[in-house]
């Protein structure tokens, strides 16, 4: 099964000399777990199985990674944190608020930041963690999504990654809210007020949910649970499906020379892969733990306990909840209307319908691309961005999108650090939110047009070597430095499609899904730009 | 793990919060406002036995020539106000003080906001400028230092601070935004006696707290909150301007994920 | 249909997997060109130094022995850094060091132990690049029509499709058995109308503004112009949900100069000289309102920056909001204390479905 580029196998040399101590025991517990559970059979199967060596294949190893940091530190944590929304005086160690009434939640925040040694260092690692979990779950699936790696056979498994998405920011959020501080307690006020504005069921869910009107005292201990039991649960499960999927498929690999959709090129598990990963986990853990002993996030004692009074300036989410805060604050005035005396809050239905229909739209994006295309063979080679133009314009759009709502969340930030108005960004960022994608999808397809046009060029004529020689016949050229067969495959190897012919089908007729299907393809490939050709070259330098 | 956990009186737990040397505090005050302008002029008067009232009318003259030559043009030359400057019959000595004290005024442009920028004028003679615009009507004092000096409830000014301020500067003081490029300014490295003024005067859009509704220890409690934030250390590490989860964000986004993505790069690049 | 959009280019699929299977299937309106480059295959291996020079290999190895014993050292530094660095209760900058101290050890302890085992790899473990066949995801014929016989067989076995009566009844049964759990999920909250209690506060006829968070009650006198109040009803701290009344009942008192305010004829009463109060939950989803600027009259909202003019009745004047800010009709009591004329005259905060119905 697996081929090694050097004679030598490595497979034969070891069991002929004598066995040493260590050895001997060791073989001894390894044909005791054997004979019990048959993992011979699992260890031929994934010993020596062959990852790919890139550094964006080890993004989501990284939110792999920060998960298990997080269980870590969040195991810690359940220790000491009490999911109470009683009333409690806190009278610890910290002095401005002491004598002050707070729920046992927040009190024991407190007690675990300042009375328990390293439980402020594990709440920090805990919060960094998430955040660089879900940041790192974002890059992944950027990764993912502009190199085509969602084609077939992964469609499915992009569902999942997609799911894994939505739980981890779902951990997040629930995470955020359980400290019962001044910040989160607001947060959970808007989310009680964007479920009220919900047609029909809006002011039921938000009863429901508070146990009664909010706050109440039971939404807490509710999160709590779903936060550390129900969340996680599914979320390992996923994950599980996700790296089993992961495996089956065998790694996506970047097109190379030696490497083709029907092999994969790099290190196996056993013993090279293994070493990395794991070194890995330890230098991000470290890196977390790092981050989380210099510096501080979320103060709680600052924020103090939540009461419903009060509002601190600059009242954001995390930074993954950011874009839906950015749609609500983006809602120009007055979209709110009572028909037939039921009340119709557009302001939170509109910005919650369009995230929404973006969120689907990421989700099954592999499904569109593939009946565009009707390509039904399983791509194992990860395309460079540029050879898929529109997709990238269309990544490029919905990136700009996100931002702009994202950075919505953050508009008073933008207005006193730039001495800007609230007004004037928000209304800018509307702008944006309309032009900015569409700007950024042509701007993306040209460079990446151009870029392929670059790449053809040089897959012909070679690097431009700066050298300026004149002719006999006094014309001066530019030495072209030709390419090595290795270099020009990199350019040259990648998939091409031509825009689909509009014609009846069997029964001679052209219906609405064929016209929409062929509209598309034009869209995605009408001007495409192909790859370059032995014939082209041998044609040498004629253009 | 030292929580009491029995719900106590609200008000109850307040009144036992009182410290002994509020009483002492008041009495203060109460001498600040009735004769403590009088008591602060006299330390200025070059002879011991010079009349305090002429002196205090010296101070008066030296200061209406000061605000003639430097705030008139907007103010109007008896401080009634114009349409580029308010009125400031009534704001006090304690508005001058905060005012020209933090450098806002003079404004060095007519702008949504006055900033704050460098003193331009001596102790003396904002001193000075403070007397002659109380004498136009009466109004909030200076207040006496010993007002923060004695042991402040911290817990009560952390929760009035809440309640009252940080809605617009920010639960860790560090300011906000407000509407048509107005802000709150941050609040760290601000002077107590400044910050105490701009509660009883209201600087331009800054609501008044008059001490019915913030009592002089109250204001006192909450700059002493203040006072807290700043000197002690910042409990987690590096605070990252203490402005949130957007902070966090971006440190997360540039810092975390640019020094894990370095990694990755490294693991993957080939040994030499 | 797809099949009919690749008849010049399917044959010419190149490399793809299912080549090795029995099926062949469509490659969509892809373009295989006919004198495509060929895979020049594997470039040659090239050694590390670390595999040319002994020197370098035996360096190599004790930078990595020696990146776990800094490891060890980190751990055991953590260690120490618990002990020596302990909390003093109300001392701040001994937590400040304790995670600090902690924080930098177990760091120590990570790190090194990851970059060693990635340097391990990296320059001594084999360089060379393998490669491992892919075979096409789906099973093969044998494999696919086995499973099919099984289904068969199991239908056969149990006659599932035969007996419809059982199929039919098995799958209402499914369908229905989850019901119950959804009928359990209604005394997540009590058996109250949730409609009614959005719509009504605490505050009544005759209720006195109190200050928040002291309740103190607040003379009309002590409303200077300029001022803002944080005002809650009185008696909120003897409520049976003291938070869950403060979340509707929280109220901003203002005095503005009684010739800024533009009163609608029928709110005229609403007031006292100049004294108006508002409902300080915003009408978009429920954040506090509370960043009053004395001189423009504006409230913003930090969450969502909806603006108000409380000049106008509290009328949004930017922002997501739709809402103004419900207006408290106010009066004063025979001690000069403001009280409630009434309840809001409508709900506060968020709109929801049933609000006006």
């Amino acid at each position: 099964m697996t081929t090694t580029t050097t004679p030598a196998a490595a497979s034969t040399t070891v069991t002929e000399k004598p066995v040493g101590k260590g050895m001997r025991f060791t073989n001894a517990a390894a044909n005791y777990i054997d004979e019990r559970t048959s993992i011979s059979g699992l260890v031929k199967e994934l010993g020596r199985k062959i990852f790919p060596d890139h550094w964006s294949f080890m993004l989501g190893e990284v939110a792999m990674y920060s998960f298990v940091v997080i269980l870590l530190s969040g195991t810690f944590l359940t220790f000491f944190f009490d999911p109470s929304m009683s009333h409690v005086t806190y009278n610890g160690s910290y002095a401005p608020l002491k004598g002050i009434e707070m729920s046992a939640a927040m009190a024991s925040t407190l007690d675990i930041s300042f009375d328990i040694r390293g439980g402020l260092l594990m709440r920090q690692v805990h919060h960094w963690a998430a955040l660089l979990f879900i940041a790192s779950i974002g890059l992944h699936m950027l990764r993912v999504f502009f190199t085509g790696a969602f084609r077939k056979p992964r469609e499915i498994n992009w569902v999942i990654g997609f799911v894994l998405f939505i739980l981890a920011m779902a951990e997040g959020f629930t995470g955020y809210s359980l400290p019962d501080d001044l910040l989160s307690g607001n947060g959970l006020r808007i989310i009680d007020g964007m479920l009220k504005g919900f047609p029909v069921v809006g002011t039921w869910i938000s009863y429901l949910l508070f146990g009664g009107e909010f706050p109440g005292l039971v939404v807490i201990p509710r999160l709590f649970v779903l936060h550390i039991m129900l969340l996680p649960a599914i979320l390992i499960a996923a994950l599980g499906v996700h790296l089993l999927l992961m495996i089956i498929n065998k790694h996506t690999q970047f097109a190379g020379p030696g490497r083709t959709n029907d092999n994969v090129v790099g290190v196996p598990v056993m013993p090279v892969f293994a070493a990395k990963a794991g070194g890995f986990f330890f230098v991000v853990f470290g890196i977390l733990v790092l981050i989380a002993s210099l510096f501080q996030i979320n103060p709680v004692w600052n924020y103090g306990p939540y009461d419903p009074s009060p509002v601190s300036a600059g009242t954001q989410p995390d930074w993954y909840i950011g874009f839906a805060d950015g749609a609500l604050r983006l809602v120009p005035p007055g979209w709110e209307f009572v028909l037939w005396g039921w009340t119709f809050s557009l302001n939170i239905l509109v910005p919650v319908a369009v995230l929404g229909l973006f969120i689907v739209m990421v989700a099954i994006y592999p499904f569109i691309e593939a009946w565009i295309t009707g390509d039904k063979r399983e791509h194992h080679i990860a395309e460079r961005p540029r050879n898929a133009p529109t997709r990238t314009a269309i990544g490029a759009a919905g990136v700009t999108f996100y931002g702009v709502m994202w950075a919505a969340a953050s508009s008073d930030l933008m207005a006193t650090h730039f001495r800007l108005s609230i007004e004037g960004v928000i209304h800018t960022l509307q702008a944006l939110l309309i032009v900015g994608p569409i700007v950024a999808y042509f701007i993306t397809k040209r460079v990446c047009l151009a870029l392929q046009k670059k790449d053809r060029e040089i897959a012909l004529h070679g690097y431009e070597s700066g050298r300026i020689v004149r002719l006999p016949g006094g014309e001066y050229v530019e030495v072209h430095q030709p390419l090595s067969e290795y270099e020009r495959w990199r350019l040259v190897s990648y998939e091409d499609y031509k825009p689909l012919m509009l014609r009846p089908n069997d029964k001679g007729k052209i219906t609405v899904g064929m016209r929409l299907r062929a509209s598309m393809s034009r869209w995605f490939f009408e001007d495409r730009v192909s790859p370059a050709t032995k014939g082209e070259l041998e044609q040498g330098g004629h253009h | 793990m030292g929580i009491d956990s029995t719900t106590t009186d609200r008000r109850g737990k307040r009144a036992g919060r009182r410290h002994p040397l509020a009483s002492v505090a008041l009495i203060l005050a109460g001498l600040v406002t009735t004769g403590g302008a009088y008591a602060l002029f006299t330390s200025t008067a070059t002879a011991e036995t010079a009349n305090t009232a002429i002196v205090h009318q010296q101070l008066v003259d030296e200061g209406k020539a000061l605000f003639d030559a430097n705030c008139a043009s907007c103010h109007g030359f008896n401080a009634e106000g114009t349409a580029e400057g308010v009125s400031l019959h009534g704001v006090g000595a304690a508005a001058v003080d905060f005012q020209v004290g933090t450098g806002r005024m003079p404004m060095a442009a007519q702008g949504p906001q006055a900033e704050k920028k460098p003193v331009q004028f001596s102790d003396e003679q904002i001193e000075a400028l403070a007397a002659y615009v109380a004498s136009l009507a009466p109004g909030p004092e200076v207040p006496d230092e010993s007002l923060f000096e004695g042991e402040a409830d911290l817990a009560n000014g952390g929760e009035l601070f809440r309640i009252n301020c940080a809605m617009c500067h920010n639960v860790a003081g560090s300011g906000g935004a407000l509407t048509e490029g107005k802000w709150a300014p941050s609040l760290m490295g601000v002077e107590a006696k400044h910050i105490y003024e701009a509660m009883v005067t209201g600087p331009q859009n800054m609501p008044v707290f008059n001490d019915l509704n913030l009592s002089p220890e109250d204001k006192a409690d909450i700059v002493a909150y203040l006072k807290f934030m700043e000197e002690s250390p910042s409990v987690g590490g590096i605070g990252l301007g203490n402005l949130g989860p957007v902070s966090e964000g971006l440190f997360i986004w540039i810092f975390g994920l640019g020094a894990v993505v370095g990694v990755t790069v490294w693991i993957a690049a080939r040994a030499h | 249909m797809a099949k009919q959009d690749n008849g010049e280019s399917s044959a010419a699929a190149g490399s793809a997997v299912e080549n090795h299977g029995a099926v062949s299937v469509s490659s969509g309106t892809a373009v295989v060109a006919s004198d495509a480059f060929t895979n020049p295959g594997l470039p040659p291996h090239e050694p590390r130094v670390t595999d040319l020079d002994p020197a370098k290999e035996r360096r190599a190895s004790r930078t990595v022995g020696m990146l776990f014993i800094l490891s060890i050292i980190g751990s055991i530094f953590a260690i120490v850094a618990y002990i020596v660095f302990p909390i003093v209760p109300g001392d701040m900058l001994s937590v400040r060091l304790n995670t600090l101290f902690l924080g930098l050890g177990i760091t120590l302890a990570l790190i090194p132990l990851g970059i060693g085992a990635i340097y391990w790899a990296k320059n001594l473990m084999s360089s060379h690049e393998h490669v491992e066949m892919r075979h096409a995801t789906r099973g093969t014929e044998e494999t696919r029509a086995a499973a099919a016989r099984i289904f068969t067989l199991g239908n056969e076995e149990s006659g599932f499709t035969r007996r419809k009566l059982i199929r039919n009844s098995l799958i209402g049964a499914l369908a229905v058995f989850p019901l119950p759990a959804i009928v359990m999920f209604r005394d997540l909250a009590p058996a109250k109308d949730p409609v009614a209690l959005f719509k009504q506060t605490m505050w009544d006829k005759g209720t006195r503004l109190a200050l928040d968070p002291s309740g103190a009650p607040i003379k009309a006198s002590d409303v200077t112009i300029g001022s803002v109040f944080h005002v809650i009803p009185e008696g909120l701290e003897e409520a049976d949900h003291p938070l869950d009344e403060k979340a509707k009942a929280a109220v901003l008192l203002m005095r503005l100069d009684p010739s800024a305010l533009n009163e609608a004829d029928d709110r005229k009463g609403w007031s006292y000289d100049g004294i108006v109060a508002y409902s300080k939950i915003c009408t978009h989803v429920g954040c506090p309102v509370a960043l009053y600027e004395q001189h423009t009259h504006h409230l913003l909202c930090p969450c969502h920056q909806s603006e108000f003019d409380v000049a106008n009745h509290c009328e949004v004047i930017f922002g997501p909001a739709k809402r103004p800010l419900p207006q408290l009709p106010i009066a004063v009591d025979a001690e000069g204390y403001l009280v409630a004329q009434s309840d809001f005259h409508e709900p506060v905060g968020p709109s929801f479905w049933e609000r006006s119905a």
